[in-house]
């Protein structure tokens, strides 16, 4: 029986190619730049909007700036704008991916900034610079495991837990910062933590950071298509492979030339660059990160599983919290002091917006981290770019970010929307 | 006859005061596909979740390749080899094939994703399922057909060594090209020596498919036939008709 129904069906069956999936997929470059055109039509946009953003931005300000926009000493000063934004959106990005969102982490980031300051006080404890950052950060991320438990333990809205912390963390900075000082602002002499923002490495150290980078990346790109070839699965074209390094070289070649121009590469650079090499490994290789995406992608197939999807979260939150401090241990050494604005103003907007127009999506699943930088790079050159423009009435300034984050707010519907009409969600 | 990889003996089911099954008796033999019919609310689906580990049985016995076994969480029941493929898949969009095939089984070296090995072993088990209709295995399953996600569902299934394979309504949103495609698959599953167990409402489906029909009415196991000596009108009567025992606590039939 079994039998005749298995030749009755085989006969009908499709012809089968056994070579279906080692095929090569696109052999060519050019075939490999029709295959991304055609993503990006069909609404994968990828890194496009980003880098389309940043010329026009580079247009706009270098045009209205006399050029200071481009000079080495503004382009220095952008770096440390944007690496307190950068370690922030990271965490934020992590939060994005299981479609939560964390609107504490201003604040948050705040409690660890004046924390450490407070802990460096000579008044107050008198830690060495690296107690004082340890425990603001077990601070911050216990912080984290008590928004996370709240959200996965009392099924309350992230939205809303975050919001009650943002007030909540926003009364404690307050308290913190009034406590020891009147005016609420307290000055950080410690040389180490000053250095995050201040120190810069010599030249030479810069290229040699260049030589790394390039190096690991040149070494792990060619061994990834390497072991692909062997076991005959899909690749790349060597021609493609090549482009990305080159592009990388000559991307990561002028970020140095340039920064050496002026004072150098700074130590906050070399820190949002191992945070970022860091957290992109653990979102892309580890079996953490599959689970951050499947927990946004879909819980219900991530339970069934058997991924504890609430663990998942809490661990999220928890992520969150710690960039968030670490975030705030660089602004505060950046500005050398805390006070009671500290982590305030649009900081959480920014953030949010830095990894929405890195191209992480507000609705979960999708993302990576590196999107923290090129999002933080874009809405930290607006603000240098505004900043440099003496005449421009600080409400305007407000009304063009606003409208810069509604931009890829709306960049981010549309392809979804466009994805979704093409099959590609 | 080969002993039946899983056999239910006079399992029944209560919520409440309601009698959802009542002295069940399944079997399901390797290399044969049984398709489990009856109408809406005949108990299919309270049958499944209480040997798939969701909630137990009330009474009766669960035997497993010839051994009385206690299933009492999905997990009791994926370690027999015993995989359910639900309705809705539970796929993750935003992730490509491979990645949904290993999802949370990923396999790792010195504490990385393992992914050549992972690609490697879902084109092979997409392969010896003859699952040719994707493109790649690296596309993401938001990108698929409904035909395909299922196909990739049931790959899933049996790529860790399952010895059965239950499958609910696996063709109820497809097309016709689609469902002939899965309805391949589900025929190569029983080839390969696994037990099938087939819910299905469409009596095309099951003639075409089945070895076995079991029919559930009302809760009871009202008829079992070989596909071979039996046709669609006896069928459909055991589903609208078939001869019940009575259930203590009711009086004449429950209809």
């Amino acid at each position: 029986m079994s039998d005749a129904k298995t030749n009755q069906l085989k006969t009908e069956a499709l012809d089968v190619n056994e070579t279906v999936y080692t095929k090569k997929a696109p052999d060519t470059l050019g075939a490999y730049l029709g295959a991304w055109w055609g993503r990006v039509k069909a609404g994968d946009l990828g890194s496009l909007p980003i880098l389309l953003g940043l010329i026009a931005i580079a247009i706009i300000f270098g045009t209205t700036s006399d050029g200071i926009f481009f000079r080495p000493r503004n382009f220095v000063n952008l770096l440390l704008q944007m690496s307190g934004i950068t370690a922030i959106a990271i965490g934020t990005v992590f939060v994005l991916l299981i479609a939560e969102i964390d609107l504490s982490v201003g604040f948050v980031g705040a409690v660890g900034g004046v924390l450490m300051t407070l802990l460096l006080r000579e008044e107050v404890t008198n830690y060495p610079w690296w107690l004082a950052i340890l425990v603001a950060l077990a601070v911050t991320t216990a912080i984290g495991l008590l928004h996370g438990l709240i959200v996965t333990k009392a099924r309350v809205p992230s939205f809303v837990v975050t919001l009650a912390g943002l007030l909540a963390w926003s009364g404690v900075v307050l308290i913190m910062t009034t406590q020891y000082s009147k005016a609420g602002t307290i000055v950080i002499q410690d040389d180490i933590v000053l250095g995050i923002t201040n120190q810069f490495l010599p030249k030479m150290w810069g290229w040699i950071l260049f030589a790394i980078v390039v190096g690991i990346y040149a070494l792990t790109q060619l061994a990834k298509q390497r072991t692909s070839v062997q076991q005959n699965l899909v690749t790349k074209p060597m021609s493609v492979v090549a482009l990305q390094i080159g592009l990388l070289t000559v991307i990561a070649g002028g970020v140095v030339a340039y920064a050496n121009a002026d004072r150098g590469v700074p130590v906050a650079g070399v820190l949002i660059l191992v945070l970022l090499l860091f957290w992109s490994f653990v979102a892309s290789r580890t079996k953490f990160g599959r689970y951050v995406y499947a927990v946004g992608g879909n819980p219900e197939a991530a339970r069934r599983a058997g991924i504890n999807v609430d663990r998942i979260r809490i661990y999220v939150f928890m992520i969150s919290s710690f960039m968030a401090g670490v975030g705030g241990i660089i602004l505060a050494s950046r500005l050398r002091s805390v006070d009671t604005n500290t982590g305030g103003g649009n900081l959480v907007l920014n953030v949010v917006a830095a990894a929405v127009i890195g191209g992480t999506s507000l609705f979960g699943g999708s993302g990576k981290v590196s999107s923290a930088l090129l999002g933080a790079l874009v809405i930290a050159s607006v603000e240098n770019g505004m900043g440099l423009q003496t005449n421009m009435p600080s409400g305007v300034k407000f009304v063009v970010n606003g409208l810069v984050l509604l931009a890829a707010v709306l960049v981010d519907s549309f392809s979804r929307r466009r994805r979704a009409a093409s099959g590609l969600a | 006859m080969a002993t039946p990889t899983l056999e239910l003996k006079g399992v029944s089911k209560k919520f409440g005061a309601v009698q959802a099954l009542y002295k069940v008796d399944l079997r399901c033999y390797p290399g044969e596909v049984n398709a489990l019919v009856g109408d809406n609310g005949a108990g299919k689906s309270t049958l499944i979740k209480g040997f798939a580990g969701i909630h137990a049985y009330s009474d009766g016995e669960i035997h497993f390749e010839g051994k009385k076994v206690t299933i009492n969480s999905p997990k009791d029941s994926s370690t027999l080899g015993i995989e359910v493929v639900y309705q809705d898949l539970a796929l993750a969009d935003n992730l490509d094939v491979v990645a949904n095939m290993y999802l949370g089984r990923e396999a790792t070296r010195m504490g990385q994703l393992d992914e050549v090995a992972m690609e490697r072993r879902t084109i092979e088990t997409m392969q010896s399922l003859s699952v040719s209709t994707l493109r790649s295995v690296r596309q993401p399953v938001a990108s698929l057909s409904g035909g395909q996600r299922q196909a990739i569902a049931v790959a899933k299934a049996v790529m860790w060594n399952s010895k059965i394979v239950v499958l609910d309504e696996p063709t109820a949103a497809l097309g016709v090209a689609q469902t002939k495609q899965v309805l391949e698959l589900v025929r190569r599953l029983a080839d390969r020596g696994l037990a099938v167990l087939l819910i299905s409402h469409n009596m095309h489906d099951v003639f075409q498919v089945a070895d076995r029909i079991s029919v559930l009415r009302l809760g009871q196991m009202v008829a079992e036939f070989m596909v071979k000596d039996t046709n669609r009108q006896e069928v459909i009567e055991a589903i609208t008709a078939g001869e019940m025992q009575t259930v203590p606590g009711y009086k004449g039939e429950m209809v």
